[in-house]
């Protein structure tokens, strides 16, 4: 274990812990590299999308004939254009999706679509969209899961029973799903506190905030193929939801992946990709459809709001004794909020002996929700960090000491079942304790928060195809989208294999056609499971190198060892051969060398980040400034290490945006009110200090370098850091996010009041 | 809608390109000229990832119709680098790690430039100020300020 703030190189390593520039980066910063709106082609038609204008409908009629008869227009598609998946007797989830692509007989949400157009222009086809007449019979909407729970709620899907009720309800309800964990004795373990505290927490959905809006091209042939440009988080994984939309085998679409600008979670589902087929299909010519600004806010990604209810118990030596947890996740339109995900998280980090956590996934007239970096954990970890805050404040207890001695360690029993490998968590409490940061001064109206987190990291399924090339350098192809800087990752490590420099490695990010299977790039998974599909194709290139050096010096392959990039002979003269010489000599050899891997990773390794905030209220104001932040995360090994700071600088600055100032603020009809990042506000450089960051190093034992996922972690405790610095700059305890000036200036005044 | 004829002068060339009157300087630059370096984030001026410098003010494109930059001298992200030299930006950029994603790194970039080109030693709360107009979600700015400052440092060091 080594904490450091300057990760150096580790011992044996040559390339892994060094900080090359990554090998796209050129293209991006000369506007070369080509994202989702940047492909042009010849005879291209461009799609605009209708969309529901209310929240909740029922859809009386779509006529198209005006549509159909404007200048320029090639196709149209409605929901009748789409293999009706539900009376086919699909699969629940390819439902619902296929009827967030396109509503068939109701709309659930603003945003929802209705139609699609091609036409020559992006002019022509807004007008034919808007020329489309839909006639609609209002429903009532729900927008919280309050009212959507509420006896008498009107339904958004009428026949839905809720799934883990055992009996099963016999009445259909908003509530898709419920969750529980438990563990031993709750009545014990408030009966062994000293201190309980009861609270309830609430957060609004944020969205995820990408500055690349959705965009998709298609090319149907007649023949029947087709061709789907897209920038997404995992290219096959598009084509399989996209054929599973259109009722297609998959192998009929080849998915080209474009650079992806941003998605944390929201770009690893499909929204225009099957519409740009259908209309392509429809019109015989390619088409591109991109999403503006107001429709990405109104009809994709936001994360959940929640409610969540926590009691927990501590006795006077900081031992945690017993947790009660109850959540509510809005989903959205269609089931699938993260709760699931938040009732494995939400205690994760600690060694409770007893817990109940009960979670319910509820559906609301807003978008379907979509994963955001770490789904579930932020809105979790807000609520138990806040309270594990107010009991280390009861007992008067340092908050990293009462964390430290709950903490969960190496055989721990996790909340969630499995017991934990060799974790980092304890690392990454005594890195922020250790930290110069940890004993400042604060000023008049500031305080200090700290909050810790907890990420499963995924594994997954990777593949990875090497080629050694005729100059003896490589080709590394890989099916994983590279979000911010993997290329850069798969190049250090297949370089450390091989023994030669960075520079001689090529990684491309290969179409569905030309690499192997690749899950999405999400879970934080691709530095661990497609690294290492890498590491085992470069293993398997060395071994076959070092057979074509025994051959060609004609001894057994046991007197051959490769060392800094060549064959040596061990127990001769042989003069070594380089990977370039023995690239060169392959016709005498076998011919070209290449090597696949692919696999199912079951090698990732969990992660845990603490954190620390100093914050300024202003008390005539409520406005919060954020001093000074640093955060420690547990990183197994930096491969390359600027790009990991950049994931715990971005995910930590995402949660103060959380925490301070983003919210879908909705009007009482159910539209968006704050569809535009003038009234969304993310953070912004002026509204920042520097994030200083604490990479701590707790190799992943399995894993070849000891990678850990490092993407999602850093999101999961600023919500509660900032609200615990807010809370202690101001003397009132905050319980709602997001802590904006007039909420928190309301609190202030409320304390004044009460004296 | 009939085309209007446009002439100006982009990255140092004169260009000559047919868009439509209501068009936006953004999609013209984008659609008709094919300069896709400028990228659109929002269409309302929100988030500077469409920053060019129009006759020397840093502007966002999207907010500016395409006949309003008749004769006009633009610079773009494709226009930084010079023949096959990097701006110094453009090297600390790479350099700092100042881009996870990139989509939003060509606006940062020009704005950047429009900063150093005015005042060559800014401060970190000058940098910060100076890219407000400019939203990235990937970084936290940290290194996208780090290395504005790196480049202003490198340029005086080459320049005294």
């Amino acid at each position: 274990m080594t904490v450091t703030e300057e990760p150096t190189l580790q011992p044996g390593y040559k390339q892994v812990g060094s900080r090359p520039i990554r090998p796209d980066g050129v293209e991006k910063v000369t506007g070369k590299a080509r994202f989702g709106a940047d492909l042009y082609l010849p005879g291209m038609l461009y799609g605009s999308v209708l969309r529901s204008p209310v929240a909740h409908a029922k859809i009386v009629s779509i006529d198209t004939t005006a549509a159909a008869q404007m200048p320029g227009v090639k196709a149209i598609v409605t929901g009748d254009d789409f293999p009706d998946l539900a009376a086919s007797g699909g699969r629940p989830d390819q439902v619902f999706l296929s009827q967030n692509i396109i509503a068939r007989d109701k709309v659930l949400y603003e945003g929802h679509v209705v139609a699609a157009v091609a036409a020559g222009s992006v002019k022509q086809a807004k007008a034919a969209a808007d020329a489309i007449v839909v006639e609609y019979e209002a429903i009532d909407h729900v927008l919280t899961v309050d009212e959507a729970m509420a006896d008498g709620a009107p339904l958004l899907h009428a026949g839905m029973i809720t799934r883990g009720v055992d009996p099963a309800p016999e009445e259909p309800s908003n509530v898709a799903n419920r969750i529980v964990h438990e563990r031993g004795d709750l009545d014990k373990g408030f009966a062994d506190a000293d201190v309980v505290i009861e609270r309830e927490y609430t957060t609004k959905p944020v969205h995820q905030g990408y500055i690349e809006p959705h965009a998709a091209v298609a090319d149907v042939n007649l023949d029947g193929r087709a061709s789907l440009w897209c920038s997404s988080q995992g290219h096959f994984s598009m084509r399989t939801l996209t054929a599973s939309v259109l009722g297609w085998d998959a192998s009929r679409l080849k998915v080209t992946p474009a650079e992806i600008g941003g998605g944390f979670g929201g770009k690893t589902t499909i929204y225009l990709e099957p519409l740009a087929v259908a209309l392509s299909s429809k019109a015989g010519h390619p088409v591109k459809l991109v999403m503006n600004r107001d429709e990405v806010f109104k009809a994709t990604g936001p994360a959940s709001g929640t409610r969540i209810k926590v009691k927990m118990g501590v006795n006077n030596d900081g031992m945690l004794t017993a947790a009660d947890i109850w959540m509510a996740f809005e989903a959205g339109a269609f089931p699938g909020s993260p709760v699931g995900a938040a009732g494995m998280t939400i205690i994760a980090p600690y060694d409770i002996p007893n817990f109940f956590v009960e979670g319910f996934d509820v559906v609301v007239n807003k978008p379907k929700v979509a994963a955001y970096r770490a789904p579930g954990a932020p809105m979790a970890a807000f609520a138990v960090e806040s309270m594990v805050d107010e009991l280390a404040l009861a007992i008067d207890m340092d908050p990293v000491e009462l964390r430290l001695k709950n903490a969960a360690i190496e055989g721990t029993q996790a909340s969630y079942g499995p017991k934990f490998a060799r974790i980092g968590f304890v690392e990454t409490l005594e890195a922020i304790r250790d930290h110069d940061h940890y004993q400042a001064e604060l000023g008049p109206n500031q305080g200090r928060g700290i909050a810790s987190g907890f990420w499963f990291n995924a594994g997954m399924n990777s593949s990875a195809t090497v080629h050694v090339n005729e100059d003896g350098n490589l080709t590394v192809l890989v099916g994983s989208p590279d979000i911010g800087g993997s290329r850069a990752s798969m190049a250090l490590m297949a370089a450390e294999v091989l023994g030669i420099g960075y520079e001689r490695v090529n990684p491309i990010v290969a179409d569905t056609e030309a690499v192997g299977f690749n899950d999405v790039t999400g879970g934080s998974r691709v530095t661990t499971a497609t690294g290492a599909a890498v590491i085992q194709a470069c293993e398997t290139i060395k071994t076959d190198l070092l057979a074509r050096a025994a051959k060609t010096w004609d001894v057994p392959i046991d007197e051959v060892e490769w060392v800094d990039g060549q064959a040596q002979h061990t127990k001769g003269s042989e003069t070594p051969l380089s990977l370039a010489k023995l690239a060169a000599a392959w016709g005498r050899t076998g011919g070209p060398i290449s090597a696949t891997a692919a696999l199912n990773s079951r090698g990732a390794g969990a992660g845990f980040s603490t954190q620390m905030c100093d914050v300024e209220v202003d008390p005539e104001t409520g406005v919060v400034t954020v001093l000074r932040f640093t955060t420690a995360q547990d990183a197994g090994t930096a491969i390359h290490p600027s790009y990991v700071e950049g994931q715990m600088q971005g995910g930590v600055v995402q949660g103060i945006g959380w925490a301070l100032n983003e919210e879908y603020v909705h009007n009482d009809d159910g539209t968006l009110a704050n569809a535009s990042f003038l009234d969304y506000r993310i953070p912004v450089a002026s509204d920042l200090p520097m994030i200083d960051t604490v990479i701590v190093e707790v190799p992943n034992p399995a894993h070849p370098f000891g990678v850990r996922g490092v993407g999602e972690t850093g999101i999961v405790p600023p919500l509660a850091a900032v609200a615990n610095a807010v809370s202690a700059a101001t003397g009132c305890r905050h319980l709602n996010l997001p802590m904006s000036p007039i909420v928190v200036l309301e609190a202030i005044n409320q304390r004044n009041e009460k004296g | 809608m009939s085309r209007t004829h446009l002439t100006c002068t982009i990255n140092g060339d004169e260009v000559e390109f047919l868009t439509e009157a209501d068009t936006s300087l953004l999609n013209a630059l984008r659609d008709d000229v094919g300069l896709t370096g400028v990228k659109e984030g929002c269409g309302t001026g929100d988030c500077g990832a469409c920053s060019i410098m129009l006759d020397g003010q840093l502007t966002n494109s999207c907010l500016v119709f395409a006949p309003e930059a008749q004769n006009a001298d633009i610079t773009t992200v494709e226009g930084l680098a010079e023949s096959d030299v990097l701006h110094p930006l453009q090297q600390t950029f790479l350099e700092g790690a100042a881009l996870q994603c990139g989509i939003c790194t060509p606006g940062f970039l020009v704005a950047a430039k429009a900063l150093l080109d005015n005042n060559p030693s800014p401060t970190e709360t000058e940098v910060r100020y100076a890219l407000a107009g400019n939203l990235c979600r990937c970084t936290g700015y940290d290194k996208i300020v780090r290395s504005v400052l790196d480049a202003a440092a490198a340029m005086n060091g080459a320049s005294s």
